[in-house]
């Protein structure tokens, strides 16, 4: 078993996996406090999340724009960045695609790929902006991703009502037909769910998301200047245009999971007072997957399947929707503070003899 | 020498996950004595001192102190019982004086305020009643760290400590400095407190130790007085075979040249000029090395010749080719290696596997890379051969470098530098923080190196490595090179005046000549080393008349004690510090 972990998982799979579990346990205790039946609750949730075909269908809506912002911040963590503007990414993905969705007309077949292609400009551009001030001026990231968030947003909010506003409401005119993500077709098979084609460039994009890192040259200079930039630059790798690529490509996954959104969701960009919320999420996602494209795409499931059963656990135990959130951050809190898991783990695993004083887990093979 | 035993561990064994690092450990130190352990890189000192110091627990094994059996729990509790670790990583917070880091945690109160009247006081007996001039009121960010080493030392003292643990103490000092504490430490020993030292370096114990306990693989293999034994025979019971010292090499037959430098300027990050018009050239099948005392552009130098830094004017030419301010990657193409300084910030990440670590400065071009992807099977392939070639010990070569040890991560850097067929190599401090199988290693390759007709550049703060290796010796002073010695006419002592600025043909008067004869007292003149930050202060004037001099040593000018007394501000001032004949 422990062997299918890891293999499934990468050498850092124990801890996630540990560390979900402890949240959810967690979690139940609190349900106990309350006087709620946690396994009814939970009970509830899953078959929330996976009862029946629309629910399913309903859930892997939710799950795939965490994909791509998860992807997007673990892309930036690699290059040694930390994206905290996935959001704003998401956001100028969304909207590029609604312009070209709104005010285009073309084909299906040239339409959608348009789409996407000046979403993933837009996003990996709104990236670039983070990358380029990070490497001509030095200012770090984390500054100017929260900035641009808000940018982000209130030009978006911009660009749709000066140019795409439907009169009288406070959104953009529905999308063409012809650029939609959706279909009758599938979505007839999950009971009219809003599930759509996004899933499936999300498990795309997470393959060459792997494929880019581990197996190309390119990749190879990301992954060194995350890891150590001083000796990237001693090696001859051009830190400061890695750090703009890095961020362009970051932007991309975000750009894409908003187009997505728009194009298969929505039909329409709202104007919006507040984030959505996907890209902060993006980094929950990242963290729980250790950075790595099977841990996101996992890490979104677990996010995404929390997050829409949690009004199952509300019609059926009675709990309230606000404690998914309690337990999605006692994973996060686990997850981020891994020494106490492993501490946790490697106790267990002494007490039960599984290991006799060689831990072949911190041995690193 | 007084006979009673302050520390003594019977026993002692601690294993970690997959070793054993101490196995049933006998040590035995005398009150008043300064105790060397010595050992190779992991070879358990560290984590015996780390148990006396209470920062792990024994799982075997009793520890007495002053013939008191004790349980150490704690840092605290080694502190009550009176043992202070001056530890290789200096534990000071930067922005605060000197005062300041020695009291804290341990201030003197005044109702609610700090005393500073009587810290100072208290501060001040100690620092004369040791020799460890300092002074009080400059930041921890301003003085140099053979400076700060004084203050970790204060630190311990001022908390009460008769027994002081230094690990790996030198490892960041300069010659000069070395011998500074060297005199501490014996003066320290004089005052009847009880000494460990922790250290590889086998120089440092026959200079300075009274007894000996050699340890390897966890194991302790003799204990012996000092006197008693030879350099040869503490390093074969180091390594567990004979070593040899002198490095054999046949005489070098030097041909074209391969790197010209001339008038070189360049600026550090503050703006300061660090090189101030600098030429030299370098020949094949040479070692040039370049000595000089830390920070008179050394590090700045090799920054620019690899493309690190920008050079503000001059001309550097690699056979001929032009290459100042090149990018890194052009300067390398043009068949130059580089082994860094800090090898883990510089040389290698740590988190990628060693194969990966080996094609890090050419695994863009086939057949590492072919059409922008990685070539995995072939940059494995390529590992296995250097690892064998090498003997780098690593379970493969998919192992992180960050699981090697010190001197197996210097194999691959020096294994990836070599193998890229370099005209010119360069090493800077290749040896830093190495056991001495891995120095031997280190030094045979670059002796190879130039065998093999390549120019060789070598920059260490080891004097003794530049004298050993080199064909050549540059020294380096204030961003210049102020005289290139053969080094089978020139000594130490020539070479320490060059690099403190003085100039061999007109000596400076006593202060030099005690600065050569180490063993006759001459400890105390090393003010050599101090920078700008010599001078005396105060009652310093009768500690020079015993041949300090260190003012105009450093100042490179010459004088008299009088003007190193007028220096003020810095106070240090090695008035009696190295007496000890």
């Amino acid at each position: 078993m422990n062997g299918l972990v890891r293999r499934l998982f990468g050498e850092s799979a124990l801890i996630p996996v540990a560390s979900v579990a402890i949240g959810l346990l967690l979690g139940a205790v609190i349900m106990l406090a309350g006087s709620y039946n946690p396994i009814l609750a939970y009970g509830s949730l899953f078959s929330r999340a996976f009862g029946d075909m629309y629910n399913l269908g309903e859930t892997i809506r939710q799950i795939t724009p965490y994909i791509f912002t998860g992807l997007s911040v673990a892309f930036a963590f690699r290059s040694g960045l930390f994206n905290i503007g996935a959001e704003g990414q998401f956001i100028m993905g969304a909207v590029a695609a609604a312009a070209v969705g709104v005010l285009i007309e073309l084909p299906w077949y040239t339409h959608v790929p348009l789409a996407l292609i000046a979403s993933a400009l837009a996003g990996g551009l709104w990236g670039a902006i983070v990358g380029w001030l990070k490497a001509a001026r030095g200012v770090h990231e984390v500054i100017t991703t929260i900035m641009l968030n808000w940018i982000a947003l209130h030009l978006a909010n911009y660009i749709v009502r000066s140019a795409l506003l439907e009169k009288g409401m406070a959104r953009s005119r529905y999308i063409h037909e012809s650029a939609w993500l959706s279909n009758p077709d599938l979505t007839g098979l999950f009971d009219n769910a809003r599930i759509h084609y996004g899933i499936l460039i999300a498990l795309v994009l997470a393959a060459l998301f792997r494929f880019l890192l581990w197996k190309t040259k390119q990749g190879f200079e990301f992954r060194a200047v995350g890891f150590n930039p001083d000796a990237s630059e001693y090696a001859g790798i051009n830190v400061k245009s890695t750090f703009v690529k890095a961020m362009f490509i970051s932007g991309l996954f975000a750009g894409v999971g908003g187009a997505c959104e728009v194009l298969g969701v929505f039909h329409y960009q709202t104007v919006s007072s507040a984030f959505p919320g996907y890209g902060l999420m993006g980094i929950a996602v990242a963290l729980i997957g250790r950075n790595s494209a099977v841990g996101v795409v996992l890490g979104a499931v677990l996010i995404g399947v929390l997050t829409y059963g949690a009004s199952g656990m509300k019609f059926g135990a009675g709990v309230p929707e606000e404690l998914i959130h309690v337990v999605i951050a006692l994973v996060i809190f686990f997850v981020a503070a891994s020494g106490i898991v492993e501490w946790m783990v490697r106790r267990f695993r002494n007490r039960n003899g599984v290991v006799h004083g060689h831990d072949d887990a911190s041995g690193g093979r | 020498m007084q006979s009673g035993i302050a520390v003594e561990m019977r026993g002692i064994t601690k294993r970690f996950p997959g070793i054993v690092a101490n196995d049933h450990i006998d040590l035995q130190v005398r009150k008043g004595e300064i105790h060397a352990l010595l050992g190779e890189n992991g070879a358990g000192k560290t984590t015996l001192m780390n148990i006396l110091f209470g920062l792990y627990q024994p799982d075997e094994g009793e520890i007495f102190i002053h013939g008191r059996k004790v349980g150490i729990t704690g840092p605290q509790k080694a502190i009550e019982l009176g043992i202070g670790m001056i530890h290789q990583h200096f534990m000071l917070v930067e922005p605060y004086t000197v005062l300041q880091n020695i009291i804290l945690g341990a201030e003197p109160r005044k109702g609610v305020m700090i005393d500073y009247r009587e810290a100072l006081a208290r501060v001040r007996e100690l620092s004369a009643k040791y020799g460890l001039h300092v002074d009080p009121h400059r930041t921890i960010r301003e003085i140099s760290v053979g400076m700060q080493q004084r203050v970790e030392i204060l630190k311990t003292l001022y908390r009460g400590a008769d027994i002081l643990i230094f690990d790996e103490p030198t490892a960041v000092l300069t010659p000069q400095e070395i011998r500074e504490l060297m005199a501490i430490m014996r003066r320290l020993a004089g005052e009847g407190k009880t000494i460990i030292l922790i250290t590889h370096k086998l120089k440092e114990i026959m200079a300075v130790g009274d007894r000996v306990t050699v340890i390897r693989r966890g194991r302790v293999v003799d204990s012996l007085p000092v006197r008693d034994t030879s350099p040869e025979e503490l390093a074969s019971m180091m390594v567990g075979r004979k070593v040899s010292f002198v490095v054999a090499k046949q005489e070098a037959r030097p041909g074209e040249t391969i790197l010209e430098i001339e008038n070189l300027t360049a600026y550090d990050e503050r703006g300061v000029q660090v090189l101030k018009g600098l030429s030299l050239d370098v020949r094949k099948g040479e070692i040039l090395g370049i000595a000089g005392v830390e920070g008179n552009g050394q590090r700045e130098l090799i920054e620019v010749l690899t493309g690190l830094r920008k050079a503000a004017s001059g001309e550097i030419r690699l056979r001929g080719r032009p290459v100042r301010n090149e990018s890194p990657r052009r300067i390398a193409e043009s068949k130059m290696g580089f082994i860094p300084e800090d090898r883990q910030k510089r040389g290698l990440v740590l988190d990628f596997s060693v194969g990966e670590n080996l094609v890090l400065k050419n695994y863009y071009a086939p057949p590492f890379s072919r059409r922008g992807l990685l070539k995995y099977d072939r940059i494995f392939d390529h590992a296995a051969g250097l690892i064998g070639e090498y003997d780098i010990r690593t379970p493969d070569e998919k192992t992180p470098a960050r699981a090697l040890s010190g001197g197996n991560q210097q194999k691959v850097i020096v294994a990836r530098e070599v193998a890229g067929d370099p005209d010119l190599l360069i090493a800077t401090q290749p040896t830093r923080g190495l056991d001495v199988g891995a120095i031997e290693f280190i030094h045979r390759k670059l002796i190879e190196q130039r065998d093999s007709g390549k120019a060789v550049l070598l920059h260490s703060l080891e004097l003794d490595e530049i004298l050993n290796l080199s064909d050549r010796i540059a020294v380096m002073y204030e961003g210049r090179i102020v005289g290139v010695l053969d080094p089978r006419e020139t000594d130490e002592q020539e070479i320490g005046l060059l690099m403190s600025g003085g100039r061999a043909a007109e000596g400076v008067g006593n202060g030099d000549e005690a600065s050569g004869h180490v063993g006759d007292g001459g400890e105390a003149s090393e003010g050599v080393g101090n920078g700008g930050e010599a001078s005396g202060e105060g009652g310093n004037g009768d500690g020079a008349s015993e041949g300090v001099g260190n003012g105009e040593e450093t100042s490179g000018g010459v004088g008299d004690g009088d003007d190193a007394a007028e220096g003020g501000g810095a106070g240090h001032h090695l008035g009696g510090s190295g007496v000890r004949a």
